[in-house]
């Protein structure tokens, strides 16, 4: 299905936004027809989310222009997009829940006189609920609805406020099976009524089951165009993850051909842990990090990544199953014991989960340190000082200042301190999520470096990464994590990018290799 | 170093910016209050000078001003230190009272024993009971059950019951039975005061209790470890600081020293257990841990305000025939105009 005459409805012409270091849109071109389903297709950090933001007129591009029925637009604000017939659902819902269904969508309503009759809205909901298959009960509370009728009242609330171009970021995320095929066959009536969809995802069996036309971005750039004949899934994985390539061993860093040690560092037996909310659920996993070990973990972001960071932490305990730290059941230990112990920590989101933005450097330095530092009531400052100053020159980090408050940082300094604080005392385990995330290369480098290093020092290492080249690179063994539990697992060398992609977007059923 | 000589040099005009802050909002307040004296056809300047001569001017005035002050630094601090975990403490006035209550028993029970022991175990008791009622709303805090500042509030109802009931029953005087009030504590159970005022020693541990909190939180590693919590509970919880004992802790000891303050005002003052022996001490101590921002000197220069403030009141009384209550427009004034200059948080954006 194309409309190789028709003006697109909405289309995007040469955009680039650069983000400190990262060229997060780089000359993207993009056009949405009325009456298609149009899937924007990508990694994590591919720009997909940029390059929608930019389309909502949440963010500025720093080049390029946006152009509605063929002619130019400026879109200052969200505003601007909504009153030009521009739509979005976002991943985090924005509705309010002790409204109604009624209320939330009336709030939305720009057109609405200040004092409104409820009938007359109420009977516009009905309307179009009966019209595109979207129907909910107008006077429902927003907190009583399941999240699928919730998507359902945000994806209203934009054609009652007469959207042409609805832009949805990854709206099956949150939806069981049966929403996500209610959900396409909207997506059918929508498109049979002239409306153009934006759907943002990486999961490629829905955008082979529903999408018209794809776009598939990676590391900014548009990869590559398809229409729905064109589109399978490996020709898919690949555009995404790029040509294979990626299981060859690294020709720095020789791994040391030890025997595996009898006794794991760290074990998860049959571990599993409940979610709430927008968490995920991790399903009886089985992980072992053998002494002189790189474990690699790859996977979509949300398929329990930072859940599996927390449970190791000590932070989210175990319904079931159990956890043993070298050889000791660490089930029941508090995260104090398991950081004393030896277990190092960089997290995802260092400023939110590691960092006191408020306090300075030197502060921040000993929290977390146990009590290494302990004098009396006090703290041995020298002492730390000493350590610290040894950790970041073993990293070959600059030293920041001490003094300034720690929110003062930029990201990446952030980062650095962080990462030299859990390296300083020789950690037996290793958890990195993300750990070069927001690095420039040559610190990236030296991360990598010292992950290497703390295996080849006999240490274990969790790297947790979206990053399928840094994963080849480092990982001794690759486990693939998909909707809380392990696909696929396989050892260093005979992985293919494809397949592992195949698994991290559910596409294929979970084999051990 | 030049950073550390920097962030120094930003202290410093920081202090002296909020010094100035303050002095600007006690001017405006002060010419508020006068538009409002001079309604009521007052002479504001006269009122201010007698406010002047009758307490900065005059030894009598002046140690009634460290009387009203013994309380209010406590009843501050209680505040203070959780509110450097991100805690609400709302409760100081039912931690008052309770610790009012417990070292009243403990003078009670133990009338025979010497000074040397009963006055410590009345200062334990009284620093005990206000633990108490700050380490129940902790509790049910650190375990996710109640929201702090709604148990310390709801607290607050109860320690003055508890009170009332020992007084009108089992403790009440037998020599006073017009007036509902326990009978006069043993002599060895009163704090010591000083220079024939009613100055008790009750000063020295509010101000001793001033400089342990300051010591406690810029200098020892609990201090670090409160600060963490307040800066990020997040971070320090998954960083592996003990989160919900400290939280225990930090409202237990504040709820203790409100109920020093407590036993201050019953050991150092009334010598007796009575009904509304704190005239909104505890919450007086929140307004000023708020407007000092938990700073140790800002604490005290607020305590010392607001003690002059309430004696303002005593002597418009006397001097210019004006209810009492007229203070609290004053109060209430400053408040406004600090509520009014800080711009709202999160709301921004």
């Amino acid at each position: 299905m194309t409309h190789p005459v028709s003006t697109p409805l909405l289309e995007v012409r040469g955009i680039s936004k650069r983000y400190g270091a990262v060229l997060a849109n780089d000359q993207v071109d993009l056009s949405l027809y009325g009456g298609e389903v149009h899937a924007l297709l990508g990694e994590n950090g591919a720009g997909k989310s940029t390059l929608s933001k930019i389309m909502y007129g949440f963010t500025r591009p720093d080049s390029g222009e946006i152009l509605l029925g063929g002619k130019p637009v400026d879109l200052h604000s969200p505003r601007d997009a909504r009153a030009l017939g521009i739509g979005m659902v976002f991943q985090n819902f924005l509705l309010i829940p002790a409204l109604s269904v009624l209320e939330n969508i009336a709030l939305f309503l720009t057109d609405l006189p200040p004092i409104f009759r409820r009938e007359a809205v109420e009977q516009r909901i009905r309307e179009f609920g009966e019209r595109f298959g979207l129907v909910v009960d107008p006077w429902a509370q927003v907190r009583q609805l399941s999240v699928g009728d919730q998507q359902k009242v945000e994806i209203l609330k934009l054609l009652l406020a007469q959207a042409r171009v609805l832009i949805l970021d990854e709206p099956t995320k949150v939806l069981a099976p049966h929403e996500v095929v209610a959900l396409f066959r909207v997506f059918e009536v929508l498109k049979a009524e002239g409306y153009s969809i934006l759907f943002i995802t990486h999961k490629l069996r829905e955008v082979v089951a529903c999408a018209d036309r794809i776009t598939v971005m990676r590391q900014g750039r548009v990869e590559g165009r398809l229409t729905s004949g064109q589109a399978d899934v490996d020709t898919l994985v690949t555009m995404m993850f790029g040509e294979g390539g990626a299981g060859e061993p690294t020709a720095t860093g020789t791994v040391p051909e030890q025997p595996p040690s009898t006794l794991p560092i760290f074990e998860l037996r049959g571990a599993s842990s409940k979610a709430t909310g927008s968490e995920t659920p991790l399903k009886n996993l089985d992980v072992s990090i053998g002494a002189g070990e790189i474990v690699g973990v790859a996977g979509v972001s949300g398929s329990g990544q930072k859940e599996l960071g927390d449970l190791i932490l000590g932070l989210r305990p175990l319904s079931t199953g159990s956890k043993w730290f070298c050889g000791a059941d660490a089930s029941s230990w508090t995260i104090a014991r398991i950081r004393e112990s030896g277990v190092a920590f960089v997290p995802e989101d260092p400023l939110v989960m590691a960092a006191v933005p408020g306090m300075s450097v030197r502060e921040n330095l000993v929290l977390g340190t146990g009590r290494r530092y302990w004098k009396g009531a006090t703290i041995n400052w020298r002492a730390l000082e000493v350590a610290m100053g040894k950790s970041f020159s073993a990293l070959a980090f600059p030293v920041p200042g001490l003094d300034p408050p720690m929110g003062a940082l930029s990201g990446g300094n952030l980062q650095r301190v962080v990462i030299a604080r859990e390296m300083a005392h020789k950690p037996k385990l290793v958890v990195a999520l993300y750990p070069t995330r927001g690095l420039d290369v040559r610190s990236a480098l030296s991360v990598r470096d010292l992950l290497r290093r703390v295996r080849d020092g006999g240490g274990g290492v969790l790297l947790i990464s979206e990053d399928l080249e840094e994963l080849a690179e480092m990982a001794d063994r690759l486990l693939v994590l998909y909707g809380g539990a392990i696909a696929g697992e396989f050892k260093r060398g005979v992985w293919q990018a494809e397949q592992v992609g195949h698994l991290m977007t559910g596409s294929k059923e979970a084999l051990h290799a | 170093m030049p950073e550390a000589r920097m962030a120094a040099a930003l202290r410093t005009s920081q202090a002296v910016r909020i010094s100035l802050r303050y002095a600007l909002v006690c001017a405006v307040a002060l010419a508020m209050f006068a538009a409002i004296l001079l309604a009521a056809g007052k002479d504001p300047l006269k009122a201010y000078a007698d406010t002047f001569t009758y307490t900065l001017a005059n030894a009598y005035g002046f140690s009634e001003l460290l009387v009203r002050m013994t309380p209010l630094l406590l009843a501050a601090v209680a505040v203070a230190l959780p509110s450097r975990l991100g805690l609400i403490n709302v409760g100081g006035e039912g931690q008052l009272y309770l610790g009012a209550w417990m070292a009243s028993a403990g003078a009670l029970m133990f009338p025979g024993l010497p000074a040397w022991i009963l006055l410590p175990l009345v200062v334990v008791m009284g620093f005990l009971g206000g633990a108490i009622w700050g380490a129940i709303p902790g509790v049910l805090r650190a375990a996710k059950l109640v929201n702090e500042t709604i148990a310390t509030l709801l607290l607050n109802y109860i320690a003055p019951l508890i009170v009332s009931f020992f007084i009108f029953g089992p403790w009440r005087a037998v020599d006073s039975s017009a007036y509902p009030q326990s009978s006069a504590f043993p002599e060895a159970a009163r704090l010591p005061s000083f220079f024939n005022t009613r100055i008790h020693a009750g000063i020295l541990i509010s101000l001793a209790v001033l400089l342990a909190y300051w010591l406690i939180m810029e200098k020892t590693r609990w201090g670090v470890e409160m600060r963490a919590i307040g800066g990020n509970p997040e971070a320090a919880q998954r960083l592996g600081i003990p989160v919900a004992v400290w939280i225990v802790i930090a409202l237990a000891i504040g709820g203790g020293l409100a109920g020093l303050a407590g036993m201050g005002e019953v050991m150092g003052i009334h010598g007796r257990l009575r009904q509304g022996l704190s005239p909104g001490y505890g919450f007086t101590g929140f307004l000023i841990s708020w407007l000092a921002g938990g700073r140790p000197l800002g604490i005290l220069f607020m305590a010392f305000l607001f003690a002059i403030i309430t004696s303002a009141g005593d002597t418009l009384q006397i001097t210019q025939g004006l209810p009492y209550s007229v203070v609290n427009i004053l109060l209430a004034m400053i408040l406004f105009i600090v509520l009014a200059r800080r711009p709202a948080r999160g709301t921004a954006k």
